[in-house]
């Protein structure tokens, strides 16, 4: 999982009918000191998250597992909403 | 399994149900000689680990989902699975 | 799976507790004709490798197949020693 920030969403209408309802945002994944790190990617979101949110998001074959009992085709899942910033603390 | 350091925890009152109870910390590889890489990631505390400590990070699904919530299935890509005391190099040939 | 080779040891007392007794190593992938990428992985050994011998690493949940590691949290299993590697060259 990795820190990232939600920088914008994509609408799509013709989509695979699996991703039908799901929302779909752009994800700037963040470093330990949330400075940009790689490039954006497209992100499913399961929990609810916003543009301008800090989240983080889950990779691979699990990323599809929120949405048990319907397969959604997704390598790139948003599960959390971190707090704030400050939220982010370290020793 | 990688090798990394723990340098905090995040809090995410929002989150996928599976993760609660569980910490979520926020770590940073580190190569077999100590020094720190680029390349951050946050991992489910299954162990107890803390804040400095070198910490066994698993990344694949099964694994680190059994380790952090006692059952398979959940969302959930990367462990920590052990904390580490020791790390012995060989001298090269 | 990669071909790599061993860099050392890790040792671990506070850990999952099904990885008690295993055997955990650091390994750098190597390129076929022997030479160093970059990077490492810690994987679990499976067959009692030894210091400085050449290995075959298979990772992913494919590591849990391997023999002992059933229902084990692994990403990285050591699962054979290279004793040779042959390159045929390709016929021009």
């Amino acid at each position: 999982m990795q820190l990232a920030r939600v920088i914008g969403t994509v609408v799509a209408t013709i989509k695979n009918e699996s991703l039908e309802g799901r929302k779909l945002l752009i994800v700037q994944t963040l470093n330990k000191d949330l400075e940009p790190s790689g490039k954006p990617m497209v992100a499913v979101d399961s929990v609810g998250a916003g543009v301008g949110e800090l989240v983080f998001w889950c990779r691979g074959k699990e990323a599809s597992f929120p949405f048990k009992r319907e397969d959604t085709p997704t390598d790139c899942t948003i599960i959390g909403i971190v707090d704030s910033n400050a939220h982010v603390t370290r020793g | 399994m990688i090798l990394a350091r723990v340098l905090g925890n995040i809090v995410a009152t929002q989150k996928n149900r599976r993760y609660e109870n569980a910490s979520v910390m926020l770590c940073q590889q580190i190569t077999p000689e100590g020094d720190e890489t680029a390349y951050t990631v946050l991992a489910l505390n299954a162990v107890d680990a803390g804040v400095g400590d070198t910490v066994l990070i698993v990344q694949e699904g099964w694994s680190a989902s059994t380790a952090a919530t006692g059952k398979s299935g959940a969302a959930i890509d990367s462990a920590i699975v052990g904390v580490v005391d020791r790390v012995d190099l060989l001298e090269d040939e | 799976m990669i071909i790599a080779r061993i860099l050392g040891t890790v040792v671990s007392t506070q850990k999952d507790e099904r990885l008690l007794g295993k055997k955990l190593l650091i390994v750098r992938p190597i390129n076929v004709d022997g030479s160093d990428t970059t990077g490492y992985v810690v994987a679990v050994d499976t067959v009692g490798a030894g210091f400085h011998e050449r290995v075959l690493v298979v990772a992913g949940s494919s590591a849990r197949l391997a023999q002992g590691m059933k229902d084990v949290p692994v990403d990285a299993a050591i699962v054979g020693v290279i004793d040779t590697v042959d390159i045929t060259p390709r016929e021009s």
